[in-house]
């Protein structure tokens, strides 16, 4: 192993991926959030980690940051397109209640990477979300550094179909595009990940360009249909025998949530692989959607009757 | 006379929505002001992407007092109404109402309610936080700790601050003093978020607008929007170049910045390539930027961006960043570009139409596919009234919706049809052809231009009346304001491709086989939709031959043997409504042009379908010039005059008494027998006229009527006293009536 060559310039957040994440980690940790690690199954987006669908409900405070490896099935490009993978990257960031300063907040965490208000054009420009897979919504924005979406920003309003009482804000920067953007690069594998040169240097490319070779081929021609579309009804069995099972505990708190979130996470994914196999018509795929929206919401109303959730 | 500044400072409201909220706000607590009775000079309101301002000048500084008089009961009601009445009126005792008399009542109790006007400050301290609270966003939002309330306060993003001040010019305003959901009204906003972020103390509108210029806000939003005008023109035309204009992306750039700053960016040669539209379409869509044209009408590679700083290397970095997004967006476009002329190229039998079969057009309707095969065969039958090639009107039919298969069109939906003619010519299909896939949605607006090129016309055509049929055969029809599928605006192309190009077409005889075919596709939507339910049913465990009894249930639902004639009755009444509907738009079309619709009703009035309506609008014209000439006046006043006998008569002898054929022998004065003679040379005249559809000829017949008209109303007393010689005046009068309504109703003309 070679020693830092460059000390610790290596960390900057612009001379690596790694560097950038390390330091919006320690920014966020800084105010005040428990710095989570990944949730160890496949999602298609940072919002769907527990800590994002789960803690937004119920009244107890909550702020939390963490990175989290999202799939997104049908965008692999076989390694060939610089800027589209079906792995991918988002740092997630939820401050429940939303702080009065959270845009000052946000901006302040871009100064921290080295992007400077006083030459870059940052704008908060309209875009209202809204996940139909997991019955939420709500209202923010895309924020905009020189044209280039970096981050969104979104007031919870709903999610797994409850009213968010109090609002969370929740913040999603795109990793690899910030990265791009900071380190002066147009194609994402050639991201310097560990900040080092010459051949200690590691590029995306090293990590993930085999990655997004083998699993654009998985999800667009190997993926076993069968057995996929075999995993989403029994996921969708057991999250709902889980959440059965999970009823009337002391107090009428319900035992079974987390267990029975994970099985809607995995329909979720299994419904994904099978739309980029094209074996879902368009009429399907909504009532697709519609499944697993149930799950959500089921989750979520059982979410509430939790101490985290907030049942007293 | 005090003023008020009012402003309410937020995080960034999305741009399509300022200018709304701004008027809003104006409207509402000027509408609040006056209910109150408070009378204003002037109004002005304001939006920023973080604030609203309204300012309202010339308040008096008191509401006026108001007196007010309530009549109450007789004196010497009983105690029960006397009660009431003290109550309602706010007295304590009868001593402090009036006695008045009146000669029909007596003697009744008035009170009289004298209200002094309130400050203006603690109206203004009521209606501002009202206003708030009722703000129509039209999507609002809860955020911060307060939200775990569902109560809680609802904005469009996050409230930070509000400014209230009212006061007259020479002396310090005071703040209006109120509070919503904590935030209390002050006098303090901020000026620019990144260049002057530091709070600012404001007294009024005058040094508001001052204080915020300094700190690098403009609060006008046209005057940002004129910034970005001229800096945009004046930076292409350092270049020799010039802005391509865009109204919409100027007024949504404009709510982007509180401090406009223009930037040239450029990009690679190489782009250009690429259709300008798809260029623009890309830069515009993603990038809210402009683009620029040379000299010669061709793009430049070139774009405005507008940025919200003055940034300290002068915009480099900023030009540097836009540069890069636009080059990965052009990247794009370009490949989608490249990808479907590779398609067009080599899928020459178009085989992949077949894809529209999964495509919806509407779920009673069928598929795409199912749409494309009706306007093909609406097409070919219009093709002996339009005159157009057969077989370039089927190939562009056909290929007509194609470019929604397409990466472009997918991408920038705006491009549909443009497309369409770009990859249908890059292939070398008929020019005619091309144009078709652009045209055939044409005119889209009032304001649009109609194909003149007559295979666009034909498609377009077919394309319009296909939604028209279809729709009203699953009744689907525009009702009040709701018109979720266009209908109006097909039904007044459809008038303008027929007028402008002067095509007779009977609409209600072309519109039975396009029903009858829609119908069709209507039972096999249906019974497409009842497969999985049969399918569910056999899942269910449904035994084989109870399936089979289902199917062929559905089956013969689909084919009928025979149409049960209430059923034809019910599709013949469709396309009459139909034809009511396009006479309703013809006449909304030619009362927009300033055409007189007392005469388009006198027109639709002739008791025939008037399916054709380009007959229709030569009628209305022919009509009106005829009645500007002396015979034309001096005729329609015999028809009145003739008319309004009649129908008195009418009264008495009953409807219809006078339709027989007047009788020569029983006409005794010259002007009867001179009428009954140019009565028949006129009708017979007009009809020959009429089925030539030459309209000047019919009217000139009508003309001809005007002397004897009038002689006979000179000569002639209609009511004689001879019965015989009375029913035979009277039937004279009836048969002008006929003859006149071959041309028009004249019953249905003004004046």
């Amino acid at each position: 192993m070679t020693a830092f060559p460059h000390g610790l310039d290596a960390l900057r957040p612009d001379r690596s991926f790694q560097g950038l994440i390390l330091t919006l980690q320690r920014f966020w940790a800084e105010k005040g959030c428990v710095i989570l690690q990944p949730y160890d199954m496949e999602v298609g987006a940072g919002t769907f980690h527990p800590a994002t669908t789960l803690r937004a409900l119920g009244p107890r405070p909550w702020n939390a940051a963490y990175v989290q490896p999202s799939r997104r099935p049908k965008d692999g490009r076989y390694g060939e397109n610089p800027n589209r993978f079906q792995h991918y990257y988002q740092f997630q960031v939820i401050l429940k209640p939303s702080p009065p300063n959270l845009q000052e907040l946000y901006l302040e965490s871009l100064y921290a990477i080295g992007i400077d208000p006083a030459l870059h054009d940052l704008r908060f420009v309209e875009d209202d979300w809204e996940s139909p897979t997991l019955g939420a919504w709500g209202l923010g924005w895309e924020c905009w550094c020189d044209g280039m979406e970096v981050s969104q920003f979104t007031y919870f309003q709903q999610v797994a179909g409850q009213e968010c009482a109090p609002v969370a804000g929740e913040l999603t920067y795109g990793l690899e595009r910030l990265a791009m953007y900071l380190q002066g690069v147009d194609n994402g594998f050639e991201l310097n990940f560990n900040g080092l040169e010459g051949e200690a240097k590691v590029t995306y490319g090293d990590v993930f360009r085999q990655a997004e070779e083998e699993y654009s081929r998985h999800n667009f021609e190997y993926a076993n249909t069968e057995k996929l579309f075999r995993n989403f009804a029994e996921a969708e069995a057991e999250c709902r025998a889980l959440l059965a099972a999970g009823e009337g505990g002391e107090g009428q708190r319900h035992r079974q949530v987390l267990p029975a979130y994970d099985q809607c996470i995995k329909a979720s994914h299994a419904f994904n692989l099978l739309d980029a196999r094209g074996v879902i018509s368009v009429t399907e795929r909504q009532s697709y959607i519609l499944r697993v929206r149930e799950l959500a919401k089921a989750c979520g109303a059982a979410w509430v009757k939790t101490e985290a959730g907030g049942a007293a | 006379m005090p003023d008020l500044l009012f402003e309410l400072f937020s995080e960034e409201i999305p741009a399509r929505m300022q200018k709304q909220a701004s008027e809003d706000l104006r409207r509402l607590v000027t509408d609040a002001l006056v209910a109150a009775g408070v009378t204003y000079e002037g109004a002005k309101a304001f939006a920023t992407p973080r604030r609203l301002a309204l300012h309202v000048v010339g308040l008096p500084a008191r509401q006026p007092d108001t007196r007010e008089e309530r009549k109450g009961p007789r004196v010497g009601s009983p105690e029960g109404a006397i009660q009431g009445f003290l109550k309602s009126a706010g007295l304590a005792s009868l001593d402090q109402a009036k006695i008045e008399s009146d000669p029909k009542k007596g003697e009744f109790y008035v009170a009289v309610i004298e209200k002094p006007g309130r400050p203006t400050l603690d109206l203004l301290a009521e209606i501002l936080p009202a206003t708030i609270r009722a703000f129509p966003w039209p999507k609002s939002m809860r955020w911060g700790a307060a939200s775990t309330s569902s109560s809680s306060l609802r904005w469009v993003r996050p409230l930070r601050g509000i400014v209230a001040t009212f006061g007259a010019e020479t002396e310090e305003p005071e703040i209006v003093p109120f509070e919503v959901d904590g935030l209390k009204a002050g006098n303090i906003t901020c000026g620019h978020r990144f260049m002057a972020p530091a709070e600012i103390r404001v007294k009024r509108f005058d040094d508001y607008v001052a204080k915020l210029e300094a700190a690098k806000v403009v609060l006008d939003p046209a005057r940002r929007k004129e910034m970005i005008r001229q800096d945009a023109r004046n930076l292409a035309f350092a270049q020799g170049l010039e802005v391509v204009e865009d109204e919409g992306l100027l007024e949504e750039v404009a709510g982007l910045v509180e401090w406009p700053v223009v930037l040239m960016g450029s990009f690679e040669d190489a782009f250009l390539d690429v259709p300008g539209e798809v260029i623009r379409a890309t830069i515009r869509a993603n990038q809210k930027c402009f683009v620029l044209r040379k000299p010669d009408g061709t793009l430049a590679n070139r774009f405005l961006l507008v940025s919200n700083i003055e940034a300290k290397d002068g915009g480099a970095t900023i030009i540097a960043g836009n540069e890069r997004v636009i080059r990965a967006r052009l990247s794009d476009a370009k490949f989608f570009w490249e990808t479907d002329r590779k398609v067009w190229r080599e899928d020459t039998g178009f085989a992949r139409l077949e894809r529209f079969r999964n495509v919806t057009f509407h779920e009673k309707l069928g598929s795409q596919w199912h749409r494309i095969e009706r306007i093909r065969a609406l097409a070919k039958e219009l093709c002996a009234v339009t005159g157009a090639d057969p077989e370039k009107v089927d190939l562009a039919a056909r290929i007509c919706k194609l470019d929604l298969q397409t990466e472009v069109v997918g991408e920038f939906p705006e491009v549909q049809g443009f497309m369409g003619r770009i990859y249908a010519g890059q292939i070398g299909l008929d020019p005619s052809v091309a144009a078709a896939c652009e045209e055939h949605y044409k005119p889209v607006g009032p304001g649009d231009s109609v194909p003149k090129d007559p295979v666009s016309v034909t498609v377009a055509l077919a394309d319009k009346l296909d939604t028209l049929v279809g729709f009203w055969a699953i009744d689907e029809k525009p009702t009040g304001s709701k018109d979720p599928y266009a209908l109006r605006r097909a039904a007044l192309g459809v008038i303008r491709l027929l007028v402008e190009n002067g095509i007779s077409l009977e609409i209600i005889h072309t519109s039975i086989p396009a029903h009858v075919r829609a119908m069709d596709d209507v039972k096999h939507a249906q019974l497409d939709r009842l497969i999985p339910t049969i399918e569910q049913l056999s899942d269910a465990g449904l035994s084989r031959r109870g399936i089979g009894k289902v199917w062929s249930d559905l089956e013969r639902s689909r084919f009928p043997e025979n149409l049960a004639s209430d059923q034809v009755d019910h599709y013949i009444s469709q396309i009459e409504d139909l034809a009511a509907f396009f006479h309703d738009r013809l006449k909304v079309m030619l009362r927009d042009q300033g055409a007189r619709h007392d005469l388009v009703d006198a027109v639709l009035g002739n008791g025939q379908s008037n399916d054709d309506l380009l007959l229709v609008v030569q009628r209305v014209n022919a009509l009106g010039r005829f009645l500007e000439t002396e015979d034309g006046k001096s005729l329609l006043a015999g028809f009145k005059r003739a008319a309004n006998i009649l129908r008195a008569e009418e009264k008495k002898d009953g409807e219809g008494a006078f339709e027989a054929a007047a009788d020569p022998a029983l006409c005794r004065e010259a002007s009867e027998k001179a009428l009954l003679e140019a009565l028949s040379k006129a009708g017979e005249a007009a009809g020959i006229a009429l089925d030539k559809a030459d309209f000047e000829a019919a009217m000139r017949a009508m003309a001809a009527l005007r002397g004897p008209v009038d002689a006979f109303f000179e000569a002639v007393m209609v009511n004689a006293e001879d019965p015989a010689i009375r029913r035979n005046r009277l039937a004279l009068l009836a048969t002008l009536r006929r003859v006149t309504r071959q041309v028009a109703d004249f019953s249905r003309i003004a004046g």
